[in-house]
């Protein structure tokens, strides 16, 4: 039996951004959360709940770019060129956040403590709203002639792509609200259930929204989703995401504190595969496969190889660190620094 | 392009490749040194119990916690940037680079970022020892970082064990040949060296400045002292790396050596230029003020060797602006030659017994803080620039290697870097001044195990939890 190493390597390449969109999606929420919650104190907790994990949850995000990079240059090399602006805003968005970080906590004075704390926020929205943006305009299909990017450079800019922004937003924020349900206590807590309430409302809206816009954008996602049999077997996706819905909301009401972040989970998890269900075996949609746009298979095997290896340490040791910094965060807790 | 006045979407690409490249550069440079300089201050405080160990541990993780933050984000940048300007070259030099870098990020970029948390807030919860293993494995982190970013580097320098396709793509052939190409050994050590350097001068600049203010602070003279140390036998084993890595350069790309000494004729007993200005056009290096024979003894290790010039190779391999190359190899020179001088004097002194109350010395250890970061930029400078007018040595053109993104689109991405970044990062870079004009204060005595180290408003500065404490932070107002 031959193995297919380019199938392998999507589904590693899917889980690292998978990774990347759950891990990086609580802490952008964190900042995306800011403009609700004005205390200094509040959201000094806010920050050291993801304090000591960020700088490994954004390494994902190299890992997705470096990984495309690696084992589906054709896809690197149209889609980044093809999403030139949306990407050059996330990037410089993360360096304002990254820099604000640290620099909040250090500030002298009131001001500039006030201004980092907007880089903080402002940093994490855009950065999300790019990154929906982008998802947007991968769905909508990217022009590639003789491996290059053939398409203008605001051929992004559509109204669906701004909307699954405002989207992956909304998302960002229910991810945020339900980890700083888990990790916080007390009034904050309290406030973040009734954030995680409203941004869970609109992740569910959006979900449905661009659900039930994906069959009108291209003939390909409505022969999977809505012609007999294909429905039956994807049939299970949407409903799955309605009882999620269903229990996310039950858990809010019964003040569960672990579940309504594993129901983000649940849900972002459904509509990655709802997307993977709609874009398979595409890379770059409308035509470009992931057999079209693998390297070398020298350079498949290669990094492979050392992957079977790292990737299993790697989540071994994010896990301890993970569970290093485990229980709640409270004010000046002395433990934590 | 649509307009004679508009620089093209290559010039952009490039300038904007130097400005983010520059800037991430600055970062690593620094933090690959003291990562491992905070490891040898864990393992001495481990070692020897004296308590001063820690506190510069701590002063010096403060520093080091900012400084990785903008070496992440701005790293970050440059993972994607091969791909927004550089499609082509990504394209084509995936199959070679990609590996490379994916190493870099599974080996190198997790380990530094998964324990440097552990390494900034850990220290009660996992005890000194796996505290300590954890300093030591962002360390290892930062080394092995430059170990595969370099290998990539030094491949698109010297390219090996690769066989070009007919589609102007790179397929790999072998592997070991293509990590270990030939410069890859010479400029992984003086890379490294160089990184060393530049944190010994940061340190010791502080240092001094420190004792300048207060000659008996047993911090900065702990520190003051083990960078003079680092000055002292790394800046002269540099000196012969630094030669090594000429002959390599010599043997592989003899067009950016004859750039670099600024040689358009073949000659041998060839003098080494001290001053001059490279001029492409008139084929000579005017008003050349030079050494006889030296540039022949340091590239042929002998007085009468014969050393190429430009002339001697196809024009259309010369580098793009033969001044910048010439000028920052004899800026990285001279500072190197003034980090020896210090280096030397500090031993001298040291010998004297005056190493900590000698003021003229000390001002020289201050005046001497960015010139690391200044002789690694113009390094850089020298072999990037150097490589011109390829992005892989000899076999893709630079010219070729662009995205096909208009160039307004990167004349706008590389304003708002040019922005952005210099507001950020010089915000970052004014708040390490300030961290550096902190005095490094006593510390609680003892290992803090089990014991809160907040000691906010008893001996605020040094203390590495008050400028995260939130609730009160007297550790950062300014010190007067």
């Amino acid at each position: 039996m031959t193995v297919d190493l380019t199938l392998v390597w999507a589904l590693l390449i899917a889980t690292a951004i998978f990774l990347y969109v759950v891990m990086d999606g609580f802490d952008l929420g964190v900042g995306i959360l800011f403009p609700a919650i004005r205390e200094k104190a509040d959201r000094d907790v806010m920050v050291n709940t993801v304090a000591p994990v960020w700088d490994g949850n954004e390494t994902w995000l190299i890992l997705g770019g470096g990984g495309l990079f690696a084992v589906f240059p054709l896809a690197y090399a149209t889609l980044l060129p093809a999403l030139y602006i949306p990407l050059t805003l996330m990037l410089l968005a993360l360096v304002f956040r990254g820099v604000a970080f640290e620099m909040r906590f250090r500030s002298a004075t009131r001001y500039s403590q006030t201004a980092w704390d907007g880089a903080f926020s402002a940093g994490s929205f855009v950065a999300a709203f790019c990154q929906g943006i982008c998802l947007g305009a991968l769905v909508q299909g990217v022009r590639v002639e003789a491996r290059a990017y053939a398409g203008g450079w605001w051929d992004w800019l559509t109204p669906f792509s701004l909307f699954t922004g405002l989207a992956l937003v909304a998302g960002y924020g229910l991810l945020g609200a339900c980890w700083l349900i888990w990790k916080t206590e007390g009034e904050l807590q309290i406030r973040a259930y009734r954030l995680a309430r409203a941004f869970g409302l609109a992740t569910f809206l959006a979900i449905a929204i661009v659900s039930l816009a994906m069959p009108f954008l291209s003939p390909a996602f409505r022969a999977r989703w809505l012609t007999w049999p294909a429905m039956a077997f994807v049939a299970p996706v949407p409903l799955l995401v309605c009882l999620l819905g269903w229990r996310l909301r039950g858990a809010l009401d019964r003040r569960e504190e672990v579940v309504p972040f594993l129901c983000g989970l649940g849900l972002f998890l459904l509509s990655y595969v709802g997307l993977a269900i709609s874009l398979f075996p595409m890379i770059v949609p409308p035509a470009v496969t992931i057999w079209d746009a693998a390297t070398h298979p020298s350079s498949q095997r290669f990094l492979l190889v050392g992957t079977i290896v790292l990737l299993p340490m790697v989540l071994g040791y994010t896990a301890y660190v993970y569970w290093l910094f485990r229980g709640k965060v409270t004010a000046g807790a002395p433990g934590y620094h | 392009m649509s307009s004679l006045t508009l620089p093209s979407a290559v010039d952009l690409a490039r300038a904007q490749f130097a400005l983010t490249v520059v800037w991430h550069f600055l970062f690593p440079a620094f933090t690959i040194g003291l990562a491992s300089f905070l490891a040898v201050l864990e393992g001495r405080w481990l070692a020897t119990g004296k308590a001063v160990y820690l506190d510069i541990y701590r002063y010096w993780l403060k520093v080091f916690a900012v400084a990785f933050a903008m070496g992440v984000v701005s790293g970050l940048v440059m993972s994607y940037q091969f791909g927004t300007n550089w499609s082509v070259f990504a394209d084509r030099t995936a199959p070679i680079l990609g590996p490379l870098l994916g190493y870099e990020v599974l080996t190198a970029f997790f380990l530094e970022a998964g324990f440097l948390g552990v390494m900034l807030f850990g220290l009660e919860r996992v005890g000194p020892r796996l505290h300590f293993l954890a300093t030591c494995l962002v360390g290892f982190g930062t080394l092995t970082s430059a170990f595969w970013i370099l290998s990539a580097n030094s491949w698109m320098q010297t390219p090996a064990g690769h066989v070009l396709g007919p589609d102007g793509r790179f397929a790999p052939a072998d592997w070991w040949a293509i990590i270990f190409n030939p410069s890859f050994p010479y400029r992984f050590v003086h890379t490294v060296t160089g990184a060393y350097l530049t944190t010994a001068m940061i340190v010791g600049a502080v240092g001094a400045w420190h004792l300048l203010r207060d000659g008996g602070n047993p911090r900065a003279r702990v520190m003051f002292s083990m960078a003079m140390w680092m000055a002292a036998i790394v800046a002269p084993a540099q000196l012969v790396i630094g030669d090594l890595h000429g002959a390599n350069t010599y043997a592989h790309q003899p067009a950016k050596v004859a750039a670099m000494e600024g040689h358009f004729e073949t000659q041998s007993r060839a003098p080494a230029l001290v001053t001059g200005w490279p001029d492409a056009e008139a084929g000579e290096t005017r008003n050349a003020i030079g050494i006889p024979g030296l540039a022949s003894l340091y590239l042929t290790h002998d007085l009468n060797g014969t050393v190429r010039g430009l002339k001697d190779m196809p024009r259309e391999t010369w580098p793009t602006n033969l001044a910048l190359v010439f000028w920052s190899f004899r800026i990285m020179v001279g500072l190197g030659l003034l980090m020896i001088a210090l280096g030397l004097a500090a031993l001298w002194l040291r010998w004297q017994g005056r190493l900590y109350d000698t003021a003229w010395f000390h001002r020289f250890a201050v005046a001497m803080g960015p010139s690391g970061l200044i002789a690694v930029t113009a390094g850089w400078t020298v072999t990037e620039t150097g490589r011109q007018p390829f992005t892989v040595y000899g076999l893709l053109r630079t010219a070729d290697s662009v995205s096909p993104v208009e160039a307004p689109a990167v004349a706008a991405s590389l304003a708002a870097f040019a922005v952005v970044y210099l507001a950020v990062f010089g915000a970052g870079i004014w708040y390490l001044l300030h961290l550096f004009d902190q005095t490094p204060h006593v510390h609680e005595s003892g290992p803090p195990t089990g014991v809160p180290v907040r000691t906010a408003g008893i001996t605020p500065a040094p203390a590495l939890d008050a400028p995260r404490d939130g609730a009160s932070r007297p550790a950062l107002q300014p010190a007067e």
